[in-house]
């Protein structure tokens, strides 16, 4: 239960001159944990001082330890009078709780001030003992890892995702108190700072217990939020995604490659999620197509459409939904594949009563199909809120403030819960069980909040998803009840479950996710559905709107960019409910409008869906901000977009119609150029004619594998015999493809405005690519040129009375300006593309608009780059493999533990000439429905393995051979690389990865939170000067304590809040910045020792895999 | 409508050499911005003069929040508010300190004091140079001074450390060091055509055989003050022009040398004794501070200008000295050989240098 926090000050360095006389500083340190505080001595006279202290010990509870943080103060000791503070350094210790990340906090920290900023440094060392506590109904939750990374963290693996945790603790803002009528700025900055650090701490535990509840180990995709409600209060929420993580070590990489070469079945039973898959799902099988329709009738919708209706009933008028695109599973005869996909997953799904996931990048097989963006807003008043719930409020008397009124989290709770619920039914409404890529966030001004939150309805495989406490008696009494139908869906289970088991290649690749969830008899909102242009089997949406990344499997034609819609609404002054309502019934519009611009520019770069959209709207006393943004891609999978088309109602006008007919040509210009410039070129045969698609599919499949397998000509072939039914309406689907062009009627002022809009967007320099997404489809050769940065500006509206589309323009170009000046900043790096560019939009005062941008600039290299088509497929492929190491030996390792067919997976191992009677053997074992067609699906399943298998092992065949081999280690021998000098670079990027670069280590959670406030604006060189200090301090300080840890880079680094507030009148400004990131050890792969891979050549695939950690 | 505030940090601070440079030529943001639109970078990058304004202001604020750190590069390395790869560092650093030719040949051998950088907007309309340049300059002569004035060890080696500069620059900042110490006269109209490389290679000689640390190194100032003993010897020397035999000694003994090798051999003839009484008299006089001032105008009137109105070539002037010197050593009556040989070292080069023909 205690634990001892030990703190060793060793020197200080650059200190200020605390004594004018001497020009020197006597500084001694106060050391301070909870309510324990140690002194050191005073170094007299010296701006370098050395003390050397003893060590300083403290034993506290874990509990204290993960909400507390050590306090480090730096005095100057005065005889006379009191003592001057020269500045404080708040270490988070948290990360010393985990027995994996870090084991020692030493290194040089700056010494902050709120009112001066950075005083010098300190060198301080900080140790942890802890006792292992095994307390069942303990309150702490060490050893639970926290990353911000919204994907599967490198160095691990995820065994099992837990899902959606989510906690909120309220407080008083100090900030607000009588006390701060008589406190000194720095106090009340001190206590804000102090309090906001406890909060925090105290969610990340309170969350930890939950994830341990659940029986994880870690949360990914941790996302803390403070919500600065003024009068009313301070919120700190966090969301997350629970999971179950394995670090992926070189034992681990030594079971799989015995478990590959035995196949020993033994291991199964280690996994309780997977050996529960085993009996339901696969291994029998019902007659072919026929029957399934009949099934699709009689079973499925019934249950899953009842669930919709219902869940319509609960929208909230206040709250104006979207939802956009779609992708599906199966086409018509896969009905009862999808519903028996959903229950499945539902039912391990449904006992949560949130099935989010934060998560923006997956574990491949994870992802099955994508419905679209799913969103909900909700606009409330914020009152003071009485009636302390003390449980959450312990901070209290560490503050010892004399009042306390205290709000309780419970409304807060519940207008979050309210907003799930909602968009939990929307998802419904798209056929999905889950939301992906779920974040929330809210606006404030004044008493207004709005309140938002958004992800994209998925379905999900259950192969990650399932507890132990998987509900078998449903599914069985299911079973039971139709057994002939059962004998259908199981069928169809293997597919499925061969899926899950990343066995996608069955269906070419990866264009599964883009399939529509819904049914297409039954949609939700209408979109125009075609065939899918990969697969040619089932449906998918002319466009998709996601919230996650994109998938490393999905096929991308050419380049993506980053795409944003911009929109500035007007509002009238108001007070209290009038406003709340009036800005609510202003935000469907709004959303509508940014729906429409972003649907506009997606067509104008010639591209059909987006991903990693992020829909902001602020509000202001008088206007309202929308700032819609998202990465624009071409999917393989979907139907090319049709141009868009300019009509005008009055066509009687000559002049009117030329201007029409100028505009149509410009459009057209606009899109040609644009396909050229993001090398959109989708290969035309896949719509013409499906022989050429088969041909060039198996060929491409050919390409990537390099090796004779004679598989893919006979898969191909497969398919056209699985999907004989459709053929026909294959071709009906290409006509429909050319009709869609989407028609613009400039009636409307507003029409105009778009169309202008439109095009004013300017493009992006020669060399430059942009993305707000993880990874920018089409680039892969990574330079190691790095280089993240913030921008913000601030935009002064003088003239009071705007119309709408004066502020539009206003805040367009606002929007526009600043991705020029970082292009042209960033001129040196070229080739060059913003990734992940984060754009946080607010109106702090009435006319004022803040524009903050964080992203990361990456070099790449340009030769490889411009390769053509195919080439360029080919890396995707080899991409998705080598990029996702860990991934690649779910599908092994899951063969190699699937209780369902040991046997023909051993064989497919070895031999693919003979799994027809290995399959069939196990079909026989588990279910009396055995017949041709079983045996066939399994052979189908065991030549998708094969291919995968030969693909691999052209894969690292090709790895060595590329002179720069990406995102992948030969070796683990090489360890932690040494920070050599004084000062150690810190890399910081919010990407979750580092090119040619392989994470070692993760250190633990950064979540630093800090103000900063000048009475003497002017002398620090105005806003511009103190608000790029404070930028550069708080750079300082993250990358101080990352290399504290013993790290080099923030990886997933983040500026959620960046708050800033002026009165020049009285040469005073204030600003809070909250960041947030995970520490991490990175090595180039240049420093990785080269095995001595020629040697493996048979063992290639396993060791691969193995290395892939 | 305006934008209020516009700031870009990035991780690793991106700093541009040529904003860089025109920071430190002292321009204003708008000039430096037109400089910028006429180097043309607007339409290499397709920037609008809104960005290029916007990026100079950036770059211009970066740079004030790094000239404290400048002014003391020690801390450039081991500060952790700027991430700013070493090679970067270098540059910032030696840019920093560079100076300009015209500006140097102002200040040179006057005293860093608040006077002369009061006259500073002089020396700014006279060379061109912004006043805020100037200034810069100025206080960097003053910063490296006052620094190594309470060094002991080698001058050029503690100015390359203390201030991370290159060689050639930390050479450059000694003789800066060294005449604003000795206060060298140096703007007299005769001595307008020496450069300040010139005056920074006589420096070099004089830190390298006249100072205390030629000799001792590890005396305080010894590299920035004459050895005082030396000046003391020098006056001994004073009997080659005093002793009327040894003086025609000196002069038959050169004229033997020379003769046939020069075409000026008669001016050499006719002048020696001229020439021999300035140099000696020069030597003789530098125990008086007030003369040390004057030693580089007393070369040139006293050697360099008689030489050149006979149109010697630096060959013949060479050649003169050579023989000048040694021919002193076989004077049987001269017992001063080493103070003399220290002495026509130094001023045998310093002349060589400072003869522009």
């Amino acid at each position: 239960m205690p634990g001892k926090l030990k703190a060793k000050v060793v020197a200080g360095r650059h200190l200020p001159v605390m004594d004018r006389a001497s020009d020197l500083t006597d500084a001694f340190v106060e050391v301070k944990f909870g309510t324990t505080t140690f002194k050191t001595d005073v170094c007299p006279k010296s701006l370098n001082p050395q003390w050397n202290s003893e060590w300083f010990k403290f034993e506290v509870d874990d509990e204290d330890l993960q909400d507390e943080p050590l306090q480090i103060t730096v005095l100057d000791h005065d005889t006379y009078s009191a003592n001057d503070a020269i500045g404080k350094v708040y270490i988070d210790i948290d990360p010393l709780l985990c027995s994996e990340a870090a084991t020692v906090i030493s290194g040089w920290f700056p010494i902050y001030d709120t009112i001066h900023g950075i005083r010098g440094e300190i060198n301080v060392l900080v140790k942890v003992d802890l006792f292992n506590d095994l307390n069942r109904f303990r309150q702490s939750s060490c050893g639970v890892k926290f990353f911000c990374t919204t994907s599967i963290p490198r160095c691990f693996r995820a065994v099992l995702i837990h899902g959606f945790v989510e906690e909120l603790v309220v407080n008083e803002d100090p900030e607000y108190q009588w006390i701060d009528r008589i406190r000194t700025p720095r106090a009340s900055n001190e206590a804000r700072q102090r309090l906001i650090s406890l909060m925090s701490g105290e969610l990340q535990r309170k969350i930890g217990l939950k994830v341990l509840e659940m029986g994880g180990n870690a949360v990914v995709g941790y996302l803390q939020c403070f919500d600065l409600e003024g009068e009313s209060g301070l919120v700190v929420r966090a969301i997350g995604t629970a999971c179950t993580l394995d670090k992926i070590s070189s034992t681990y990489t030594a079971a799989i490659v015995q478990n590959l070469s035995n196949s020993s079945p033994s291991k199964d039973m280690k996994e309780a999620g997977f050996g529960e898959e085993a009996p339901g799902v696969p291994l029998s099988s019902g007659p072919p197509t026929p029957l399934r329709a009949q099934t699709f009738s009689s079973f499925s919708p019934s249950k899953s459409y009842s669930r919709q209706s219902s869940s319509s009933d609960t929208e909230l008028s206040l709250t104006p939904k979207t939802g956009m695109g779609s992708g599906g599973s199966a086409g018509k005869e896969a009905g009862p594949l999808k519903a028996l996909l959903r229950q499945q997953t539902q039912s391990a799904l449904e006992q949560r009563e949130f099935p989010f996931f934060t998560l923006t990048g997956f574990p491949p097989a994870f992802l099955l199909h994508v419905g679209g963006v799913v969103s909900a807003r909700s606009v409330k008043l914020l009152d003071r809120i009485h009636n302390p719930a003390l449980g959450n409020t312990r901070s209290y008397k560490l503050l010892d403030w004399n009042s306390f009124t205290a709000d309780e989290p419970e409304t807060r709770d519940a207008w979050w819960e309210e907003l799930r619920q909602e968009i939990k039914s929307h998802a419904k409404a798209l056929g999905c069980h889950a939301v992906v890529g779920y974040s929330e966030s809210t606006s404030i001004c004044e008493e207004v909040c709005i309140l938002s939150a958004s992800g994209t309805a998925a379905i999900l495989s259950s192969r990650f998803v399932q507890d132990g406490a998987l509900d078998t008696d449903h599914r069985l009494s299911r079973q039971q009840a139709s057994v002939f139908t059962t004998g259908a869906e199981k069928g169809e289970g293997v597919m499925g479950s061969s899926a899950s088991l990343g066995f996608e290649d069955v269906a070419p690749p990866a264009c599964g996710f883009c399939h529509i969830p819904y049914d297409e008899l039954n949609m939700p909102f209408p979109a125009q559905l075609t065939y899918c242009h990969c697969c040619r089997r089932h449906k998918v949406p002319d466009v998709l709107f996601t919230t996650i990344d994109v998938p490393t499997e999905a096929n991308v034609t050419g380049k993506g960019c980053l795409i944003q819609a911009r929109l500035c609404r007007t509002k009238k002054k108001g007070q209290g409910e009038g406003n709340a309502t009036a800005i609510s019934n202003l935000l469907p519009f709004l959303e509508y409008e940014l729906h429409t611009q972003l649907l506009n520019k997606l067509k104008l770069r010639g591209m059909n869906a987006l991903f990693g959209l992020r829909v902001q709207i602020s509000v202001g006393d008088t206007m309202l901000l929308g700032l819609a943004s998202a990465t624009g891609v071409y999917l393989t999978a979907l139907p090319s977009p049709g141009g868009i088309q300019i009509a005008g109602k009055t066509p009687n006008d000559i002049t009117y119609e030329q201007h029409i007919s100028n505009m149509q040509k410009k459009i057209n210009d606009t899109i040609a150029k644009n396909k050229e410039l993001y090398e959109i070129n989708p290969p035309k045969l896949f719509t013409l004619d499906p022989d050429a698609f088969r041909s060039i599919n198996t060929e491409f499949v050919e390409e990537v594998i390099g090796s004779p397998i004679p598989e893919p000509r006979q898969r191909s072939r497969l398919f056209r015999s699985h999907s004989e039914s459709s053929d026909e309406v294959l071709e009906l689907d290409l006509s429909h493809g050319k009709k869609d062009a989407f028609v613009l009627e400039i009636d409307d002022t507003d029409a105009i405005e778009d169309i202008h809009s439109l095009l004013t967007d300017a493009p992006t320099p020669p060399g430059f690519y942009s993305c707000n997404t993880e990874i920018m489809p089409g680039i892969y050769n990574w330079t190691s040129g790095l280089q993240m940065f913030t921008s913000v500006r601030v935009f002064r509206l003088s003239n009071a009375n705007l119309t709408n589309q004066g502020l539009n323009k206003i805040f367009n170009d606002l929007c526009e300006n600043l991705l020029k000046s970082l292009y042209f900043k960033l001129r040196s790096m070229v080739p060059c593309c913003l990734c992940h560019v984060n754009f946080i939009v607010a109106v702090p005062e009435d006319e004022l608009i803040q524009v903050a941008v964080t992203a990361v600039a990456m070099s790449f290299d340009k030769d490889q780059s411009q390769e053509n088509g195919r080439q360029s497929g080919d890396k995707t492929l080899m991409k998705a493999i080598t990029e996702n190491e860990e991934q690649l030996q779910f599908p092994l390792e899951l063969s190699a533990e699937s209780p369902s067919n040991p046997l023909s997976c051993a064989k497919g191992l070895s031999e693919v000439s003979g799994p027809l009677p290995s399959a069939r053997a196990p079909s026989v074992d588990h279910s009396s429905f055995t017949d041709r067609c079983s045996s066939w699906i399994e052979q189908l399943r065991l030549k998708a393995h094969t291919i995968r298998r030969g693909s691999i092992k052209t894969m690292s065949s090709l790895e060595k051979a590329s002179p720069v081999p990406e995102g992948r280690s030969r070796s683990l021998r090489s360890n932690r690389s040494c920070p050599g000098s004084s000062i150690t670079v810190v890399k910081m990027t919010p990407l979750s990865f580092i090119p040619g670069a392989k994470i070692i280590k993760y250190l633990g959670i950064i979540n630093m939170f800090f103000i900063r406030e000048t009475t003497s604006l002017r002398e620090e060189g105005g806003v511009s000067g103190f608000l790029h200090s404070f930028i550069a301090e708080v750079f300082a300080m993250v990358r101080a304590h990352v290399a504290a840890l013993g790290g080099n880079a923030v990886v997933s680094y983040s500026m959620k809040e960046c708050v800033f507030m002026e009165n020049p009148n009285k040469n005073q400004a204030q600003c809070l910045i909250n960041v947030s990131g995970d520490a991490v050890i990175f090595i180039r792969e240049s420093e990785l020792e080269a095995t001595p891979s020629q040697t493996q050549s048979g063992n290639v695939q396993t060791s691969s895999n193995g290395e892939g950690t | 409508m305006s934008v209020e505030l516009d700031v870009f940090v990035g991780n690793t601070t991106i700093m541009d050499k040529e904003v860089y440079q025109l920071w430190l030529n002292g321009y204003t943001v708008n000039d430096a911005v037109k400089v910028r639109m006429e180097g043309g970078v607007m339409e290499e990058c397709e920037a609008s003069a809104e960005v290029l304004l916007s990026d100079t202001m950036d770059q211009f604020r970066t740079f004030q929040m790094c000239e404290r750190l400048l002014q003391n590069p020690a801390k450039l390395a081991n500060q952790l508010l700027f991430q700013i790869p070493p090679d970067r560092q270098a540059m910032l650093i030696e840019r920093y300190y560079a100076f300009a030719d015209a500006f140097v040949r102002e200040v040179l051998g006057k005293k860093l004091s608040k006077g002369t950088k009061k006259d500073l907007d002089d020396v700014s309309a006279k060379t061109g140079i912004t006043l805020k340049s100037c200034r810069r300059q100025f206080d960097n002569f003053k910063r490296v001074f006052k620094v190594v004035e309470e060094l002991k060890g080698p001058l050029v080696e503690n100015i390359r450390q203390h201030f991370l500069l290159p060689d050639q620059l930390a050479r450059d900042y000694a003789a800066i060091v060294f005449f604003a110490n000795n206060r060298f006269e140096t703007g007299k109209k005769k001595l307008q055509y020496l450069t300040f490389q010139d005056f920074a290679f006589c420096a070099g000689q004089l830190i390298n055989n006249w100072t205390v640390g030629a000799v001792d190194n590890m005396v305080e100032d010894m590299d920035v003050d004459l050895d005082k003993e030396f000046l003391q010897d020098l006056k001994d020397l004073k009997i080659l022009i005093a002793d009327k035999d040894l003086l025609d000694q000196h002069k038959s003994l050169v004229c033997v040398a020379l003769r046939g090798k020069t075409k000026v051999f008669n001016e050499m003839e006719t002048n020696f004794k001229n020439l021999s009484r300035g140099l000696v008299n020069i030597a003789a006089k530098l125990t008086n501070p007030k003369d040390v001032r004057d030693f580089f105008i007393d070369l040139v009137e006293k050697f360099i200008e008689p030489c050149k109105s006979d149109r010697w070539t630096a060959t013949d002037v060479n050649l003169y000295l050579t023989h000048y010197t040694n021919s002193a050593h076989i004077l049987d009556s001269f017992k001063y050989q080493t103070v003399w040989t220290r002495y026509m070292g130094v001023i045998k080069s310093c002349i060589l240098r400072m003869y522009h023909e």
